[in-house]
C-alpha cells in the first residue's frame, strides 16, 4: 500500500480518500432522508386529530439538556480529531470515550422524553402529529444509538491497533457522522421544539 | 398449526397452485444439478463470494432477464384477460395482483438491475479502473437487490401478492383495504433492494470521481460513464425519499401509526407526493444510462465522434435537476389547485427541451456518418421514432388542463410504455448485443438479432398504439374487464396480438443466446465492433484485473485515437496489481436481510429481532476485520495476457 506522508493519516492512501468521499456522498443521502422527515413533519405538525398538540407536550428542560449534551459531544469529538492529527493517541481515545459517554447520556434523556410522551397520551399511534414527531426524533435517536455501537468498535480498534491509516480513516469518518447528527439536532431543536412551543 | 396459517394464500387459484408445484420442482432440479455436477464449491467461490465488478454485472444481467420473463408473464396474462369483453380468465383480485407485480417487477427488479448490469460491467472499464471504489459494498448492493427481488417473488405463493398497484397509494394500501400481507411484501422488498441501490449510487459516484485513468478529465469521459454518473447522483438524492415513505407506510400497517390514514390527522396524499418525488427521478435513473448506451452505439456505428458532446452532458445535468421538480404531474386531478398544476405543467414540458437536444444530437451524429446497420444500431434506430411517439404524448399529458381527459386511462398506459420500452428496454437489448462479446467472449448472431429487433419493435407498436385510441375513448386503466358495448374490444384484441409478438421476440432472444453459445466463433479479438472507447482495449472476455497496464487517456475516444491517430494507450511498464479478496459476508448479510424482511412481513417478532441483531453482528464483524487484499504479480499478468491475446 502506498502511503503519502505529506497528507494527514486519514487521507494518506487512495482507499482512504475514496472512503471519505464516499461517506460525504452518504451524508448527502442522509440529508435527503432527514429532509423528507422534516417535510413530513411540517405537513403533519398541525394535524393532531383528537391527540395533543406540540405546545401541550413539549418541555423545555429535557430538550435543553439534550441540546447542550449533544453540542458538547460535537466539540469533544473535534478535540479528538485534533489529538489524532497531533498523533496523541491517548488524548484522542479519551476524547472519543467522553464523546460516547455524552452520546449515551443524550440517549438516556431522549428515552426519558419518549416515555414521558407515552405517559401523557402522546404515543406514536395517537395522531399524524405524534407519528411524525416520534418518527423524526426516533430516526435521529436510532442514528445516535448506531453511532454509539460504531464508536465503541472504533475505540476498541484504536486501543488494539493504534493509529494506522485505517484506524485514523475510520475515526475521521466517525467524526463526520457525529457532527452530522449534531447538525440534524440543531434543525430538530429549531424547527420541531422551538417552533412547536410558540 | 395456527401459526402456519398465516402463510396460506388468501385468494388461491389453480394457476397459483401450478406455480407452487413448478417452483418446487425448479428448486429440486437446481439442487440436483448443482450436487450432481459438484458445482456447489464453484458457485460459492466464483459467484456468491465474488467482489469482481464484472461478475456482479453478469449476475445483475441474469437476474434482470429472469425478472423480465416474470414481468412478461404477468403482462401476457393481463393482455389475454383484456383481449375480449367480459372475459373470465382472471377475476378482479387476480388482475389487481398481476398489474401490481407487473409494474413493480418491471421497474424495480428488471429495468434497474439491467441498468446496474451495464453500469457495473462497463463503467470501470470505460474509465480504466481495476474495480469500483468499494468492491465489497458492490457485492452487498447486488445481494440486497437480489434478496429484495426474491422476497417480492415468493409473495404470490406464500401469503399473497401485493394488490394495491405498483404505486401502492394509501389509503388503498392500508390494512383496511389491503388486509393480506401482500403490501408488506411490497414495502420490504422495495426497502431492501432500495438500500442496495443507494449503496451502488455512492459506490459509482466515488468510482467515477476518483478512479479515472490518468488524462481522463471529466469532459473526456465516455458518454455512458457520464450518464451513469448523473443517474447515480439522482439515485443518492431520490432513494432516501423512498426509504422514508416506505418506512412510514410500514409503520402505518404494522404499528398503527397515522401517517397516511384518513383518520386522526393522517394524510393519504403525502404518500402520493413522496412516492413520486422518488418515482419521477427514478424514471430518469433508468432512462439516462439507456441514453448513454445509445450514444455509445450510435457513435460507434456511424464511425463518427458523438455530435454535441458538451450539450449532451449539459442536457443530462438539466434533466437530472428538472426530474425533481415535476412529480405533481402524476396526480394533476387530485386537487392541488390551478396554480400548482400550472407550475408543474411548465416544468414537465421543459424537460422535453433537453431531451429534444439529445435526440437532435443523435440525428446529427448520424448525419454524414458512415452508418453500419448492426443489431445494436438497428435497436437504436428503431428507438428514435418510437420513443418520440411516447415523448410527445408525454407533453400532451403534461398539460394539466388536458390531463383531466387522459388521467387514469389507457392513454397514459400507452404513453409510459412507449417511452420505457423504446427508451429503456430497446437500449438494454441494444447494449446486450453490443457488450455481449465483452462479457462472454463471443458475439450474438446478427441475423437472428436483427429479426428479433424488428419483431419486438412491431410488437411494441401493435401492443401500445391501440391503447392511445381506447384510452382517448375512455377505457380506464387497471379495470379487469369491460362490456362489449364500449367498443374497446377491437383495440384490446390488437394489443393482445402485439403482446404475442413481444413474446415471440423474447423467445427469439433466448434462442439467439442458445444458438450463439453453440455456433458463434470464439476468436473474435478484442475489438469486434471497431469501437471507440477504452473498454474495448481489453481482451474478450476481460481478465479479472481488467487492464494489465495503466491506460493513459488523451481524448473522449482514446481507444480510437490509439488505433488511428498514434496515441500510445499503455506507456507504462507492468506493475503488480492490488486486488480485493473475495468475501462471503455480503451474501450472508443479504440472506439475513431476507429473513429480516420475511419476519416483518408476517409480523413474526422474535425472528425479526434475531435477524436485526444478526445484521448488526455482521456489520460489527466487518468493522473489526482486516482486509488487505492481495497482489497479482507481473509474472502472472504476463502469462495471462499472453494466453488471452495469443488467440488473436
Amino acid at each position: 500500500m502506498k502511503v503519502d506522508q505529506s497528507l494527514p493519516l486519514e487521507y494518506s492512501t487512495e482507499q482512504n480518500k475514496n472512503n471519505i468521499l464516499g461517506f460525504w456522498v452518504f451524508l448527502g443521502a442522509e440529508i435527503m432522508l432527514f429532509g423528507t422527515l422534516f417535510a413530513a413533519y411540517f405537513v403533519l405538525a398541525d394535524r393532531t386529530g383528537s391527540g395533543p398538540t406540540g405546545v401541550e407536550i413539549f418541555q423545555i428542560t429535557p430538550v435543553l439538556i439534550e441540546t447542550f449534551i449533544l453540542l458538547t459531544s460535537s466539540f469533544t469529538i473535534g478535540l479528538g480529531i485534533n489529538a489524532m492529527r497531533k498523533g496523541n493517541l491517548k488524548a484522542m481515545i479519551t476524547f472519543y470515550v467522553i464523546t460516547l459517554l455524552l452520546g449515551l447520556s443524550f440517549l438516556g434523556v431522549e428515552i426519558y422524553e419518549f416515555v414521558h410522551y407515552a405517559h401523557i397520551g402522546a404515543a406514536i399511534t395517537v395522531s399524524a402529529f405524534t407519528s411524525t414527531l416520534l418518527t423524526t426524533l426516533g430516526t435521529h435517536g436510532a442514528h445516535v444509538t448506531f453511532g454509539l455501537v460504531w464508536g465503541i468498535l472504533i475505540v476498541y480498534q484504536l486501543i488494539k491497533r493504534g493509529l494506522t491509516p485505517e484506524t485514523a480513516n475510520k475515526s475521521f469518518i466517525f467524526s463526520l457522522y457525529w457532527h452530522f447528527l449534531d447538525v440534524v439536532w440543531i434543525f430538530i431543536f429549531s424547527f420541531v421544539y422551538l417552533k412547536g412551543m410558540i | 398449526m395456527d401459526y402456519f396459517e398465516r402463510f396460506a394464500i388468501p385468494h388461491p387459484s389453480p394457476a397459483i397452485y401450478a406455480s407452487m408445484v413448478a417452483i418446487g420442482f425448479t428448486v429440486i432440479a437446481l439442487i440436483f444439478v448443482l450436487t450432481y455436477f459438484k458445482l456447489w464449491g464453484y458457485l460459492w467461490r466464483e459467484w456468491l463470494t465474488t467482489v469482481d465488478h464484472k461478475k456482479i454485472g453478469i449476475m445483475y444481467l441474469i437476474s434482470a432477464i429472469v425478472m423480465l420473463f416474470r414481468g412478461g408473464a404477468d403482462a401476457i396474462m393481463m393482455r389475454a384477460q383484456m383481449a375480449v369483453p367480459n372475459n373470465t380468465l382472471l377475476d378482479a383480485q387476480h388482475y389487481n395482483e398481476i398489474f401490481t407485480t407487473h409494474g413493480t417487477v418491471m421497474i424495480i427488479f428488471m429495468a434497474m438491475p439491467f441498468i446496474m448490469a451495464f453500469m457495473n460491467f462497463i463503467v470501470p472499464l470505460q474509465i480504466g479502473a481495476r474495480d469500483v471504489a468499494f468492491p465489497r459494498l458492490n457485492a452487498l448492493s447486488f445481494w440486497l437487490f437480489f434478496m429484495g427481488a426474491m422476497l417480492l417473488n415468493i409473495s404470490f405463493v406464500i401469503g399473497g401478492s401485493p394488490d394495491a398497484g405498483w404505486t401502492n397509494y394509501f389509503p388503498l394500501a392500508d390494512n383496511e383495504f389491503s388486509p393480506s400481507v401482500g403490501t408488506n411484501y411490497y414495502l420490504f422488498a422495495l426497502q431492501i433492494s432500495g438500500l442496495g441501490t443507494l449503496m451502488t449510487g455512492i459506490n459509482m459516484i466515488v468510482t467515477i470521481l476518483r478512479m479515472r485513468a490518468p488524462g481522463m478529465t471529466l469532459m473526456k469521459m465516455p458518454m455512458f460513464t457520464w450518464s451513469a454518473f448523473i443517474a447515480n447522483v439522482i439515485i443518492v438524492f431520490a432513494f432516501p425519499v423512498l426509504t422514508v415513505a416506505l418506512t412510514m407506510g410500514t409503520f402505518d400497517r404494522l404499528f398503527a401509526t397515522k401517517f397516511f390514514t384518513t383518520t386522526d390527522g393522517g394524510m393519504d396524499m403525502l404518500w402520493a407526493n413522496f412516492f413520486w418525488v422518488w418515482g419521477h427521478p427514478e424514471v430518469y435513473i433508468l432512462i439516462l444510462p439507456a441514453f448513454g448506451i445509445y450514444s455509445e452505439i450510435i457513435s460507434t456505428f456511424s464511425k463518427r465522434n458523438l455530435y454535441g458532446y458538451k450539450s449532451m452532458v449539459g442536457s443530462m445535468v438539466i434533466i437530472s435537476f428538472l426530474s425533481f421538480l415535476v412529480w405533481t404531474h402524476h396526480f394533476f386531478t387530485m386537487g392541488q389547485g390551478a396554480l400548482t398544476n400550472s407550475i408543474f405543467s411548465i416544468t414537465t414540458m421543459a424537460i422535453a427541451v433537453p431531451t429534444g437536444v439529445k435526440i437532435f444530437n443523435w440525428l446529427f451524429t448520424l448525419w454524414k456518418g458512415n452508418i453500419e446497420f448492426t443489431t445494436p444500431m438497428l435497436y437504436s434506430m428503431l428507438f428514435i421514432p418510437t420513443f418520440t411517439i411516447g415523448g410527445v404524448t408525454g407533453v400532451m399529458l403534461g398539460m394539466s388542463a388536458a390531463d383531466y381527459q387522459y388521467h387514469n386511462t389507457m392513454f397514459l398506459v400507452a404513453h409510459f410504455h412507449m417511452v420505457i420500452i423504446p427508451g429503456v428496454v430497446f437500449a438494454m437489448l441494444a447494449g446486450l448485443h453490443y457488450y455481449w462479446p465483452k462479457m462472454f467472449g463471443f458475439m450474438l448472431n446478427e441475423k437472428i438479432g436483427k429479426i428479433t429487433a424488428w419483431v419486438i419493435a412491431i410488437g411494441t407498436l401493435l401492443t401500445f398504439m391501440p391503447m392511445f385510441f381506447s384510452g382517448l375513448d375512455g377505457q380506464a386503466r387497471r379495470m379487469y374487464t369491460y362490456t362489449e358495448s364500449t367498443g374497446f374490444g377491437i383495440w384490446n384484441m390488437i394489443s393482445f396480438i402485439g403482446a404475442i409478438g413481444f413474446t415471440i421476440g423474447f423467445m427469439l432472444i433466448v434462442y439467439n443466446v442458445y444458438y450463439s453459445i453453440r455456433y458463434s466463433p470464439r476468436n473474435i479479438g478484442m475489438d469486434p465492433w471497431d469501437a471507440r472507447t477504452l473498454e474495448w482495449a481489453t481482451p474478450n472476455p476481460v481478465p479479472f484485473y481488467n487492464f494489465a497496464k495503466q491506460p493513459h487517456v488523451n481524448s473522449v475516444e482514446t481507444f480510437w485515437d490509439s488505433k488511428n491517430n498514434g496515441h500510445e494507450l499503455f506507456p507504462e511498464p507492468y506493475e503488480d496489481i492490488h486486488m480485493p479478496s473475495n468475501s462471503g459476508m455480503p451474501f450472508i448479510l443479504a440472506c439475513i436481510f431476507f429473513a429480516w424482511g420475511f419476519s416483518f412481513v408476517f409480523s413474526m417478532w422474535i425472528p425479526a429481532i434475531l435477524s436485526t441483531i444478526g445484521i448488526f453482528i455482521c456489520m460489527a464483524l466487518r468493522s473489526l476485520e482486516k482486509d488487505p487484499g492481495y497482489y497479482v504479480t507481473v509474472k502472472e499478468i504476463k502469462e495471462t495476457e499472453k494466453k488471452l491475446r495469443g488467440v488473436q
